[in-house]
């Protein structure tokens, strides 16, 4: 009877944490509203050691509000010297033992999931004709901004990653410059992006992002690596299979895609004497741009990663790249002009309406 | 010989706080330096709210918020939680031990005035070009690539004032063992003093860890050496774990001490003797070596590995087990006594449920799938001021009003203390409480502005709010620091309930501390005479006869000078257009090994102080007939 009164208690309170946790955040970026198995396994760890460990405040709250409203000097008496306890085995050995099996049951799940997530061994597995099986994103970051290749498709962009649902999808994580962090947090995460080593995880996105309010799940560099770590942000977006397959070969339909200097329009020519040689616009290829590539930017979420996608934003952004994020590497050293030189508003216009031209998926 | 008791002029009193070894004023000096360190870093993060207090906020820049966080971090760890302990350690150990001063009073000096010019060291950098800005753990690929000389002063700065950290920690070790008075053996030891032991033996052993990290980043950003720069063969890595092997331990080398004062306060307005003392002994080391076993927890997103994950996970949730004995312990304390609510009171009681909190959450980060979600997310800010604030500060502000009349013979007003402590309180809860969701709602922390939509908005609104009550309560609080000046002097045992030696010496404390080096009974000596109806307080080992002490030195202070100067050759020595900063260095060195020299070559045998001498001092302090 007892026992069945406590299990009750400690469900109640569970369903009580998860209706309170799960009301809190935004579906596209919050870790207590996962889209995908890693998430929600760890959204399970969440709910099991904040029940345990709620309950285990509420008790320790309890037993001293208990001694402190029942030993108050006021109600025992003025003079009255206490006795003096030196100590009790029993209660020692009582908390001990009961946080330690606390503990196992904590332990027992967390050590099989360390090993669960950092089980990548499907990344090399191949099929008959020697092609990967398993989808691979090599991620590479730079301050402040990420360059996601996909190897085994010989294409590569950056600032929004794309992946299929339903699958797990393989992640090399490396940083060209500092370290950075990449931390989907309403899919799982998160992974140190190393200088000198390669990290290695999985991620899986169960839902499409299609139907989020701006169409993709936010993604974040979680360690400090500058003056403008906290606007390296990152897009996901999750497509079917199907249309993730229809992407990809748009993609490699960009092959050789470039910009002419000779172009009769002036963004054009202003891109290909400007921006070029920094900035690809052919979806094929590896990593190592020095710049994003832009081969899809109109169809992308927003400008820099975090401004509000639109012309005028990527105008300012054009004319003043080290106003927006401070320390990024589009400006000179010494902070004071773009590497490209100051453009005249006629071409910077021009620019970024040639820029928002940019698109697969139009 | 009245000098002794003389009034002194200003600049004599100046020159006595630089030249004095005396550990009771050394305290007071790390006491006004801590607090000095500890309203500039809370400004800094006053600043930082507000930035944050809604989104794309231009408060302060990109590049300076960065600024404020490192020197936030560095400064409260470094510069503002472990002097105010050692104000603590210093005023008490000795006291509690029943001893005239620590083993090396020389040092103690050196050790002051190592951390104090260290810290103001690293503080000019924001009056000479920028002060760091890679964070207090200061990452190796970020801090080697910031421009400018902020890491720099970061590097020096900590190098300067983590020896001052480290002497004074030998310092305590030597005392605690060689000084206990008769009768004061180990098991009968304050638990204070234990901490105090504990801790510094974790400083002996964490700070070298953190000395070489400092030195090989000073040999990369200096001389142009490879250990942290990977296109060159070196590893970003090794500074990772060399500033975690000190860094976990560092919070417990704060966070014992102020278990160790709760564990005074508790059972002194409990009226009761500490439950469980022997466990709370075994805890107090057990959580000191468990505290070098677990510093990986800080790198499960590195990728170290699944095996190394779960070790360290496992490990590190391990110390929950003896830091829920200390809780239990002292719940255990209070049950059954006489608890009189006194500020230090509630200080302590307020301090149970928010270190637990605290506590719990450090659980959840050591399951390591767990923590790759709330690591450098929001959830760990949170995490980790529960602790430092929930654990450390409650320690230093209820301890502030439990010990000040030991440091001052002055009580500090107890309405006052209260009101205090609900505005910081509260303002603390409201503050942190809500972080824990925004780090699960996605938000990394070290970020100086978010965008909207994101639904952070409102809480972090929330946050700000309580971080300015915090910010008022702290001034409340330093008002009342100040109104005790004019108090009226406190005279011995003023709370009525002191168990330990420190209460039973007469106030004001003679510069000596103990005329007759007394006898110790068991534990909570004082307790034990009060019982018995003593009321000279203490049974005496010894009669009344000379008593041996330091001579004050300038030594100490010229010694740091030097380092202080020479850091600053040492800074601008990479810089081209600087050909001067070499002399600066040398002339720096000289005058600290110089200094060196003069103490080796001099001998210091201190003095007697006779039995008149102590009679008539006495007297003074105290009237005809001995001790008020």
């Amino acid at each position: 009877m007892m026992k069945g009164l406590k299990k009750w208690r400690l469900f109640s309170l569970l369903a009580v944490m998860m209706v309170f946790l799960s009301g809190c955040g935004e579906e596209y970026i919050s870790a207590l509203k996962p889209s995908g198995e890693v998430g929600k396994e760890q959204l399970n760890l969440l709910l099991l050691t904040t029940g345990i460990m709620t309950l285990v405040v509420v008790i320790v709250s309890v037993i001293y509000l208990l001694a402190f409203v029942k030993f108050r000097r006021s109600k025992v008496g003025e003079n009255v010297i206490p006795k003096q306890v030196e100590g009790s085995h029993t209660l020692e050995v009582i908390w001990t033992v009961i946080p330690i099996i606390l503990l196992l049951i904590i332990a027992v799940p967390v050590v099989t999931t360390t090993y669960k997530f950092a089980d990548v061994a499907a990344m090399d597995e191949v099929d008959e004709n020697g092609n990967k099986t398993a989808l691979t994103v090599n991620v590479t970051a730079k301050l402040y901004w990420w360059e996601f290749e996909y190897p085994n498709q010989g294409i590569v962009t950056a600032q929004e990653l794309v992946v299929p649902t339903g699958e797990k999808v393989y992640f090399n994580l490396k940083a060209a410059d500092v370290k950075h962090s990449f931390w989907i947090p309403a899919v799982g995460g998160k992974m140190d992006t190393n200088v000198e080593n390669l990290n290695k995880f999985y991620l899986v996105f169960d839902k499409e992002s299609k139907d989020l309010k701006d169409g993709v799940f936010y993604g974040k560099c979680a360690e400090l690596c500058g003056p403008s770590h906290a606007l390296m942000d990152f897009k996901v977006k999750s497509l079917s299979p199907e249309a993730f397959d229809a992407w990809v070969d748009t993609m490699k339909a960009t092959e050789g895609q470039t910009a002419d200097k000779a172009s009769t329009d002036l963004g054009e020519a202003t891109f290909a004497n400007s921006c070029l040689a920094c900035h690809a616009v052919s979806g094929v290829g590896g990593t190592g741009g020095l710049g994003p590539n832009l081969t899809t930017f109109g169809d992308r979420n927003r400008v820099a990663g975090f401004l509000e996608h639109n012309e005028e934003n990527l105008q300012a952004w054009i004319k003043n790249p080290g106003e927006y994020k401070p320390g990024n590497l589009m400006m000179n050293p010494d902070g004071t002009a773009p590497i490209y030189g100051d453009l005249s508003d006629e071409e910077i216009q021009a620019l970024a309406t040639y820029i928002m031209g940019l698109s697969v998926e139009k | 010989m009245s000098s002794y008791t003389q009034k002194k002029g200003f600049g004599a009193t100046i020159w006595d706080y630089i030249t004095t070894v005396d550990h009771k004023k050394l305290a007071v000096m790390y006491l006004l330096a801590g607090t000095l360190f500890f309203a500039i870093a809370g400004f800094e993060a006053l600043l930082m709210r507000i930035q944050l207090m809604k989104p794309n906020n231009d408060f302060v820049s990109a590049g300076f918020f960065n600024e404020l966080l490192t020197m936030h971090g560095t400064t409260m760890l470094f510069l503002a939680a472990t002097p105010l302990l050692f104000a603590f350690m210093n005023m008490l150990v000795p006291l509690q031990i029943g001893a005239r001063d620590v083993a090396f009073p020389f040092l103690n000096s050196l050790g002051f005035w190592l951390f104090f010019l260290g810290a103001v060291f690293l503080h000019l950098s924001f009056f000479m070009g920028g002060a760091p800005d890679a964070g207090w753990t200061s990452y190796a690929s970020l801090s080697l690539y910031s421009p400018g000389h902020g890491i720099d002063f970061y590097v020096l700065g900590l190098q300067i004032s983590g020896a001052g950290t480290l002497i004074s920690g030998l310092n305590f070790i030597v005392t605690i063992i060689t000084m206990r008075a008769p009768g004061m053996t180990f098991m009968r030891m304050p638990l204070f003093t234990w901490t105090a032991l504990v801790s510094s033996a974790l400083i002996l052993f964490a700070f070298p860890p953190l000395t070489i990290g400092l030195l090989m980043m000073l040999f990369d950003r200096m001389f142009g050496g490879n250990f942290f720069d990977h296109t060159m063969g070196g590893n970003t890595i090794i500074w990772e774990h060399l500033f975690w092997i000190f860094g976990h331990p560092e919070v417990y080398i704060l966070v014992l001490p102020a278990f160790g004062l709760f564990s005074e306060i508790i059972p002194a307005f409990s009226r009761k003797r500490l439950f469980g003392y022997s466990s709370m002994v075994f805890a107090t080391i057990l959580i000191g070596f468990l505290g070098f076993m677990v510093w990986a927890h800080h790198m499960f997103t590195v990728g170290l590995g699944p095996t190394a994950n779960a070790i360290f996970a496992v490990a590190t949730m391990a110390i929950a087990v003896p830091t829920g004995m200390k809780v239990f312990n002292w719940i255990l304390t209070i049950w059954g006594g006489s608890i009189k609510v006194t500020t230090p009171m509630l200080y302590a009681l307020g301090f149970i449920p928010s270190f637990v909190a605290g506590g719990v959450t450090g659980v959840m980060q050591a399951s390591a799938p767990l923590d790759y979600q709330l690591h450098d997310s929001y959830f760990i800010v949170a995490h980790f001021h529960y602790v430092i604030v929930g654990g450390i500060v409650t320690a230093l502000f209820g301890s502030a009003h439990f010990y000040w009349p030991i440091f001052f013979n002055r009580m500090l007003n107890e309405t006052l203390g209260k009101w205090t402590f609900w505005v910081f309180f509260i303002g603390f809860h409201l503050t942190f409480f809500v972080q824990h969701f925004l780090g699960l709602m996605g938000m990394p922390r070290r970020v100086f502005t978010y965008m909207e939509g994101q639904g952070w908005d409102q809480f972090n609104y929330i946050s700000t709010i309580g971080a300015l009550m915090m910010g008022v309560g702290v001034i409340m609080m330093v008002i009342n620091c100040l109104m005790s000046i004019k108090g009226k002097p406190a005279g011995r045992d003023p709370w009525g309930d002191g168990r330990t030696l420190e209460w039973a010496i007469p106030q004001p404390i003679p510069f000596y501390n103990f005329r007759q080096t007394p006898l110790v009974r068991g534990l909570d000596p004082y307790w034990i005479e009060k019982q018995e109806g003593n009321k000279e307080g203490m049974t005496y080992a010894e009669p009344l006869g000379d008593i041996h002490m330091p001579n004050n030195s300038a030594i100490p202070f010229v010694i740091s000078l030097g380092m202080f100067i020479a850091a600053f050759g040492a800074l601008y020595n990479p810089d081209a257009d600087k050909p001067w900063s070499i002399y600066v260095l040398i002339i720096g060195l000289a005058i600290t090994f110089g200094a060196m020299i003069v103490r080796s070559v001099k001998d210091d045998h201190g003095f007697h102080l006779h039995k008149e001498e102590i009679l008539e001092i006495e007297e003074q302090l105290y009237g005809k007939g001995g001790n008020k």
